[in-house]
């Protein structure tokens, strides 16, 4: 049992740390949420220069043959620098299914372009009416003349309209709901037939609503075995799951940070804010939230990179965990900054909103609490 | 990063659990399955095992006795003690005025006490709160009074846990009172219970039961060679006491089983009732107390790791003692609400060896829950109370 970091962690999490230190400030940060693609082209290109979007792909794949205890150490420091470029459907989302299931000649039409930097992808992981039952799949694919034609509706797909590759689930078999039937396809954003609606997400990143309307796919399109999808997504969800709370970390832990700082100075009453007992009682609270928080993280992606068989639950603790305890940290820091916790201007509000944000996806608190209390 | 044990670790963790297993005595493993409070008999015969075994100065250094332990042997220890429902460990010698001895005594003292507290032949106490003196613990009026080769100590130390078995008492007590801070001035003195002057007078706390007393000195003369450090310095010392008290309050491995034995609780069909884990509120409540204690298992495991790369343990150890009462009160909480309505019956009369079976009421110890319950609300009071631990660490740890 051991909670040092290696020496390539080590290095990972100072270079990460001292990108978002000198050459990601907050004007960067919004400059790039507001600009036409949401990111910054030239920021994903650092990433992938500096290795960070082949951290969990093996060396023969062309990454660094990274694990969960690495993406961990990239998206907690991208949470204290509530980075917008779209690591998780990259790196996460869609090459969490390439790299587990993409034949060799599917990585290197996607997956290699992907670690290089040049082609940007998701994963359509969910839709309108699942809510957070990754099974509950509607969109169909049916085989015609020897192709897949897929039918359907994707909800609320991160980075969806920048993506040239979207992974799509679809049912080849089975009724909505049912674990066996589900098949993935690498759908070209070129595709005939698939329409977007792009919007700007709360959290100032990007998504889309997709329709697939008869996209005709020839089946080589197929990543894995056909029917055989769910394992896959259940296990990619899975990461994305570990990956934002480790995301929700950082930004918890930047909030108390920031906090603590603002009552030192903020003067009401001749004094500063921070001397009054009953802000820093709550201070406290916020503090043993980040660090109960923390310490679940840790636990959590050693038992993810262990492969051990409690993970799952691992994974549904921190996420219940930064859903309750982000909550209250979020709330408090913006109630503590007063009327500047409210405005648009201040990072705290930024903070906030990508901290709820988190809380609505891959499962809420109560999803996963339901699923420990089994 | 890692979370699995080494050989050496795995190894270590079968020694543990083969000495509980085979050298627990069966007497006091069955007054702790039955809720039977334990004795001062008890309690020594079971330390003595440990000392025995090298195992009691747990925190201690390996030149006083102490096991030198890593911070995962020691979770281990704390883990497979709970797991056999061993006892816990008396703290107010062996984890509480021992480091402050070894730290700060001198070697007359370290000789004299250490082996003692090791090997559990004298019982100490705490001499810290008065009646006057809660959370304001500075605030004391314990007067020691320096009279050439002695200290005349009068007043009255409170809520004194098991004093009525305790050979000495550790106090802190103003010596001076000319002082610019009210912290400085007060002097950690050791007490021997014998000495004319001391009395001991029960307090019976809410659940009904004599665990804590009221120690009055009248006139106690305290040798100059009992002080411990220098005098008028106490305060200090006091404080690392305190910290070292509140590291080993969160009582991880023992909520742990609890928990667990609660889940147990929860499966079965007591009286033919429908299974609690067929009560969705029940079970989501248990399983986000499980999350919680997760979460301080691991912040303590860190805490631990920091201490042993040289660190002592800080005001952070303070978040331990907040958490982890929260969570023991948590837990405390469920149980009473598993008992239904076998909460209610108050029958102590029921907590000896031997009561018979047919003439019980409730099943098990469940008409002990709701005592639990109340007696721990003491958790959240004691060591600092959880809002002055918030005080140390808002002031200590954020800086405010």
């Amino acid at each position: 049992m051991d909670f040092s970091f290696d020496d390539i962690q080590t290095m990972l999490a100072d270079s990460v740390g001292k990108f978002i230190d000198n050459e990601y400030d907050f004007e960067t940060r919004q400059a790039n949420a507001g600009s036409d693609r949401g990111y910054d082209p030239a920021v994903w290109r650092t990433f992938a220069e500096l290795g960070w979007t082949g951290i969990p792909f093996s060396e023969a794949d062309g990454g660094i043959g990274g694990g969960p205890v690495e993406l961990m150490i990239v998206m907690r420091a991208f949470g204290r620098g509530l980075v917008v470029e779209p690591y998780l459907a990259n790196v996460v989302l869609a090459g969490g299914v390439l790299r587990r299931v993409a034949s060799a000649e599917q990585k290197d039409d996607w997956l290699a372009p992907m670690i290089a930097g040049e082609l940007q992808a998701t994963l359509a992981f969910t839709e309108p009416q699942a809510r957070y039952d990754i099974a509950d799949i509607a969109t169909r694919a049916e085989l015609r003349g020897g192709n897949y034609v897929l039918d359907g509706s994707k909800a609320v797909v991160p980075n969806g309209a920048n993506a040239e590759l979207i992974v799509v689930p679809a049912r080849t078999s089975g009724a909505r709901n049912e674990r066996e039937g589900i098949t993935l396809f690498a759908v070209p954003a070129s595709s005939e037939g698939l329409g977007y609606k792009a919007y700007a997400t709360v959290d100032g990143q990007r998504a889309a609503e997709l329709s697939l309307d008869g996209v005709a796919l020839a089946p080589s399109a197929i990543l894995g075995e056909p029917g055989d999808g769910f394992a896959t997504l259940d296990a990619v969800i899975d990461d994305a799951t570990l990956a934002v709370s480790a995301e929700a970390v950082g930004i918890m832990r930047a909030l108390q940070d920031k906090t603590v700082e603002y009552s030192k100075n903020r003067m009401q009453f001749g004094v500063p804010i921070g001397s009054f007992q009953a802000l820093q009682h709550r201070m406290v609270d916020m503090l043993t939230a980040c660090e109960q928080s923390h310490s679940l993280l840790l636990w959590a992606s050693m038992l993810a990179a262990d492969g051990a068989a409690d993970a799952k639950r691992a994974i549904s603790s921190i996420k219940y965990q930064v859903g309750t305890a982000g909550r209250r940290v979020g709330e408090e820091a913006v109630q503590l900054h007063g009327g500047m916790g409210v405005s648009w201007e201040l990072d705290i509000a930024h903070y906030f909103k990508r901290l709820t944000a988190i809380g609505q996806m891959f499962g809420n608190a109560d999803w996963h609490l339901d699923r420990l209390a089994e | 990063m890692n979370v699995t044990l080494s050989d050496d670790e795995l190894a270590f963790r079968d020694e543990l659990r083969a000495f509980f297993r085979d050298r627990l005595p069966e007497d006091i493993r069955r007054k702790q399955e039955q809720g039977v409070i334990l004795d001062r008999e008890d309690h020594i015969r079971f330390q003595k095992l440990l000392a025995e075994k090298g195992w009691a100065g747990v925190n201690w250094p390996v030149e006083y006795g102490g096991t030198g332990w890593t911070p995962v042997q020691k979770y281990l220890f704390a883990t497979e003690m709970a797991e056999a429902n061993a006892p816990d460990i008396v703290p107010f010698g062996l984890s509480m005025v021992g480091p402050v001895i070894y730290s700060f005594g001198n070697d007359e003292q370290k000789r004299r006490f250490l082996p003692d507290i090791l090997e559990s032949n004298v019982w100490w106490c705490q001499g810290y709160s008065e009646p006057g003196a809660g959370s304001d613990l500075a605030s004391l009026k314990t007067r020691a009074e320096f009279d050439g080769d002695a200290y005349i100590v009068n007043g009255t130390k409170t809520w004194t846990t098991l004093g009525q078995h305790a050979d000495w008492i550790f106090v802190l007590a103003r010596s001076r009172a000319d002082v610019a801070r009210r912290q400085e001035g007060i002097s950690f003195l050791l007490v021997d219970m014998s000495t004319p002057g001391v009395t001991v007078r029960p307090i019976i706390t809410i659940e009904g039961e004599h665990e804590v007393n009221e120690v009055h000195f009248e006139n106690v003369r305290v040798p100059a060679e009992n002080l411990v450090g220098e005098e008028g310095a106490g305060w200090t010392y006091g404080k690392v006491l305190l910290q070292h008290e509140r590291t080993n309050i969160a009582g991880v491995a023992r909520s742990r089983y609890r928990l667990k034995k609660l889940r147990e609780r929860a499966g079965r069909a007591v009286r033919g009732a429908t299974p609690l884990t067929e009560d969705r509120n029940f079970m989501r409540k248990l399983a986000a107390v499980e999350v919680e204690l997760k979460a301080l298992e691991y912040t303590e495991l860190r805490t631990l790791a920091a201490v042993a790369s040289g660190k002592a343990p800080g005001p952070e150890s303070s978040i331990l003692k907040i958490k982890g009462t929260e969570v023991q009160q948590a837990i405390d909480t469920l149980y009473l609400e598993a008992a239904g309505y076998y909460a209610l019956p108050y029958v102590p009369e029921q907590y000896v060896l031997g009561f018979p079976d047919g003439e019980r009421v409730g099943e098990d110890t469940e008409t002990r829950f709701s005592l639990q319950y109340f007696n721990n609300r003491k958790a959240s009071i004691y060591g600092g109370s959880n809002e002055i631990q918030k005080n140390i660490v808002a002031k200590h740890v954020l800086g405010l």
